[in-house]
């Protein structure tokens, strides 16, 4: 089941965006109230909301009573996915709320830019070339609200390494607020062909930041076009290199479609001869969002078509010791030699199990689907 | 905003690039193909028109074969810039064995032994002669030296003659050793090598304590190996059969692992060597050909072979290893396991035979009883015979720099590098070769050596061929199977695995 992470509200506000953490049980101490958004579930009197960052509120007859005594009153026409101690950004202009951080998530990100220097064909989140430099002091915000270091947190974007040394700070900070938290930042590479930015990022020290790369070809010309940009694949290896130079560790990610799959073996055999040093490899099912459905025709083949050069891609790394995985793929889609190396890796808030689903008998282990790959499967999937 | 104006993939694939050739070497393989290798181990087939239009420059580029050659570095061209760097990385990640400088120290405890081996290399003295003992002093001086190399990790070796005759100097070199080490933090590992005639219990309770391997010879079944290694008192494969179990029992399977010497008795029997290191729980064996040096020079007509009549062996013995294996067993020939992983991995080889630089000095070194220093186990036999022109210095008359830097060393070193050797420069198998400048100049008696009719070069260049044969033949289960010896696992963890939630 999909989780809603966005809210358009009515808000009568014209402070700009601000990040709070939800609580539904009010705060005594009101010097306390400045980091939380008060959930208010039923009627509310005027008297106790001083100091919150916000009030989130079902429509309430004293609206104008309420404004007047708090900062910023969000409406909304439901709380039920609201929860407490998620963290949320709020933009009263337009009135959208957004869920930025779930305590209990594996799969939480923080979202560093809209930017990027690529422009993959089967881009999930197309870049927009914006400044939003304003995101690194959200990003701080947000760690001085999470109480407890989540198991995992992800770097993402856009690009990340276009903020420059804002990404090396935010590192350190992650590092240094949530010492045990697993990072990972998805990341194109391209920038790490400087290698001072390598080892400005290195010197950080963060005990478990891996970078993880895509490489879509051994070829550079087939690379360069997935990507959109001629020169990246130069520029992604020399990137790797640094980053293996300067005892980074790097997870190497190939998306299957069209375009990359007829070299698949051949691109198994380059990453094991090239980047022994890599942590981990991963084989990953194409998200039906953003530009794939603009480049359907380039990009489309069916997974059922592609098994047989997946599991000798697979069987190359595995045979040569490599950890590997595979993502977003069903297991009626995968040969049962692939089922142990498959992972449930689609995030929870956009996680979908077909009415197919229900009667088979492994889908507890299954990835399952993406919410926008429903409609647009293979011909193959079935229950087991 | 988004850019939603993709470009066609015919911009980034050119029709005319201007392509050009990286450094390779070549040789016809056989009537259809033609094996084309590189400095870092990288390597393909190509049929006769794909190589003739590969190197005219008129491969379509883009066609399948033009994009292998280009990811395995074959060929450049105006599309790529990245191929030094990965050439880069890839070399020095081959070449790593040269790190920090000779990491094996072979210490010759005594001379004396107690088997009279007709193919024996060293000069082997009668027992009770404490002349040819190491003394303490030499010792010392060794492990001072051992101690001085950059390389973090040293491996100590103990030989002979029979180097538990002489086991007090032994304990003695591993306290030494231990104590000079506290303050330097290298990790020492040490080995023992002894035939087990003499083993007692003293001897593997100190192995236990200090994480001491022991390697050891056995070269077949009884009536072959006591042939091999006579032992005047009793059966050599008795003592040795009683001291295995001993040893394996004591310190584990994984810390004994045993030689095999192939003289002419030997030719005949592949099947009952190989069996008879199964029944005794061995997982791997070496298959070696006679040494020329040492006494089975002196005996070659009584136990000699040429290396034709040694290959024909190794193969024979090869193809019923991987019978075995196809049939579900875990045994490795520890031979084809260093050429594979040269030819499959792209990290560096560790054996000192098999390398160029050639490990000789290099790689290896060894203190002689009295103090002698040489590049290798077989330049010492050298010397017991007469020829001292590669002796290095002695432990307690020369430095580290005249030994590790001097004139002896060097004139080694100049022939020590295979991409400079006259018949390896060009050979299309250098790569997972070496050199052996030592071999040369005792068989050939001259360092650089003679390819055309050198033993060394036959021997190596038919395995490598062989396995490489053996790998492209079609069979998958040949590849999974060498994939299992190089990773030392059984073949079923070679294959992708069944989940474990079924």
């Amino acid at each position: 089941m999909a989780l809603r992470l966005r809210t358009r509200a009515e808000s009568r506000s014209d402070t700009p965006r601000f990040t709070a953490k939800l609580t539904f049980e009010p705060i005594a101490d009101p010097t306390r109230r400045k980091d939380f958004a008060f959930v208010a579930t039923g009627p509310l009197s005027v008297t106790e909301l001083e100091g919150y960052a916000a009030i989130v509120t079902t429509p309430q007859e004293n609206l104008d009573q309420l404004i007047a005594s708090a900062s910023t009153v969000v409406q909304v026409s439901s709380l039920n996915h609201f929860q407490p101690g998620h963290i949320v950004s709020i933009e009263p202009r337009s009135g959208m709320i957004l869920t930025i951080f779930r305590p209990e998530s594996r799969h939480n990100v923080i979202f560093t830019t809209e930017r990027c220097n690529s422009n993959c064909l089967m881009c999930s989140q197309p870049p927009k070339d914006v400044d939003d430099n304003w995101r690194f002091d959200e990003h701080l915000r947000l760690l001085s609200l999470i109480d407890e270091d989540p198991q995992f947190l992800c770097i993402t974007g856009g690009e990340p390494t276009l903020m420059g040394d804002n990404l090396i700070r935010l590192v350190a900070e992650i590092g240094s607020r949530l010492p045990s938290t697993n990072l990972q930042m998805l990341t194109n590479g391209r920038t790490y062909r400087d290698a001072g930015y390598v080892a400005k990022l290195a010197a950080v020290g963060h005990p478990s930041f891996i970078s993880a790369i895509p490489l879509y070809a051994d070829i550079a010309g087939i690379h360069d076009y997935i990507v959109q940009s001629p020169g990246a694949f130069d520029q992604t290896i020399e990137g790797i290199y640094n980053a293996a130079d300067y005892g980074l560790p790097v997870e190497i990610r190939v998306v299957l479609h069209k375009q990359s799959v007829p070299r698949l073996r051949q691109l198994a055999e380059f990453i094991y001869r090239n980047f022994p040093f890599a942590a981990h490899v991963t084989f990953m099912g194409m998200e039906h969002m953003g530009y794939v459905k603009k480049n359907w025709e380039t990009l489309w083949i069916d997974p059922i078509d592609y098994m047989p050069a997946l599991e000798a891609a697979v069987e190359i790394l595995w045979q040569r010791r490599m950890n590997v995985s595979i993502y977003n793929l069903q297991l009626c889609l995968l040969p049962k030699s692939l089922w142990q190396v498959g992972r449930k890796s689609i995030s929870d808030f956009k996680n979908e199990y077909i009415e197919e689903c229900g009667k088979c008998s492994v889908r507890e282990h299954c990835a399952g689907l993406f919410t926008s790959q429903v409609g647009r499967y293979s011909r193959h999937l079935h229950s087991l | 905003m988004a850019r939603t104006d993709f470009v066609d993939i015919t911009a980034f694939l050119p029709e005319n690039p201007r392509t050009g050739l990286l450094p390779f070497r070549f040789a016809r393989f056989d009537q259809n193909r033609y094996f084309l290798s590189n400095d870092v181990g990288d390597y393909a087939f190509l049929t006769p028109t794909d190589f003739e239009a590969f190197v005219a420059k008129k491969l379509d580029p883009n066609s399948a074969v033009y994009f292998d050659l280009r990811a395995k570095n074959f060929l450049s061209d105006d599309r790529a810039s990245v191929h030094p760097r990965i050439l880069a990385s890839r070399y020095r990640t081959k070449k790593a064995f040269l790190d920090g400088f000779t990491k094996l120290h072979i210490f010759v405890v005594s001379l004396r032994c107690d088997h009279s081996c007709p193919y024996c290399q060293v000069s082997r003295q009668s027992e009770d002669r404490h002349k040819f003992d190491m003394s303490v002093e030499v010792a010392h001086r060794g492990v001072d030296l051992m101690l001085s190399v950059p390389s973090p990790t040293v491996t100590c070796e103990f030989q002979g003659g029979e180097s538990l005759l002489n086991f007090p100097l032994l304990k003695e070199i591993v306290r030494y050793a231990k104590e000079r080490n506290a303050a330097l933090g290298k990790t020492i590992t040490f080995v023992a090598c002894t035939n087990l005639s003499t083993l007692t219990n003293e001897h593997l309770d100190f192995f236990k304590e200090h994480d001491v391997q022991v390697s050891t010879s056995l070269d077949g079944p009884a009536h072959l190996h006591d042939k091999n290694r006579p032992l005047s008192r009793a059966s050599s494969h008795a003592l040795f059969e009683r001291s295995l179990r001993m040893v394996q029992e004591a310190l584990g399977h994984d810390k004994v692992s045993a030689l095999m010497t192939t003289t002419k008795e030997s030719l005949s029997y592949p099947k009952e060597i190989i069996d008879e290191y199964r029944r005794l729980g061995l997982t791997s064996m070496f298959l070696r050909p006679l040494n020329p040096f040492g006494f089975a020079v002196k005996t070659s007509k009584a136990i000699g072979y040429d290396m034709d009549r040694f290959l024909q062996f190794y193969k024979e013995a090869l193809d019923y290893i991987l019978a075995l294996n196809r049939q579900g067993t875990y045994f490795s020939e520890s031979y084809a396991t260093i050429i594979l992983e040269k030819i499959l991995t792209p990290f560096a080889n560790g054996y000192v035979d098999l390398q160029s630089p050639a490990g000789a000095g290099l790689s290896v070194v060894v203190y002689n009883y009295d103090g002698d220093v040489y590049a290798s186990d077989e330049s010492r036999m050298l010397a017991e015979m007469g020829d001292t022109n590669l002796k290095l210095g002695n432990v307690l008359k020369n430095t580290y720099d005249e030994i590790f830097f001097g004139e002896e060393m060097q004139a080694l070193a100049a022939a020590s590098c295979n991409e400079a050797l006259p018949g390896c420069s060009d050979c299309a198998y250098q790569h997972y070769c070496g050199a052996d400048p030592v071999y040369n100049y005792a068989t050939q008696g001259d360092l650089f050596g003679h390819r055309p009719t050198s033993g060394y070069c036959n021997r190596n260049m038919t395995i490598i061929k062989y396995l490489i044969s053996l790998l492209h033949g079609g069979d998958r289960d040949i590849e999974r199977i060498f994939w299992s010896w190089v990773n030392r696992t059984s073949k079923a963890q070679v294959e992708l695995p069944e989940a474990t939630w079924l």
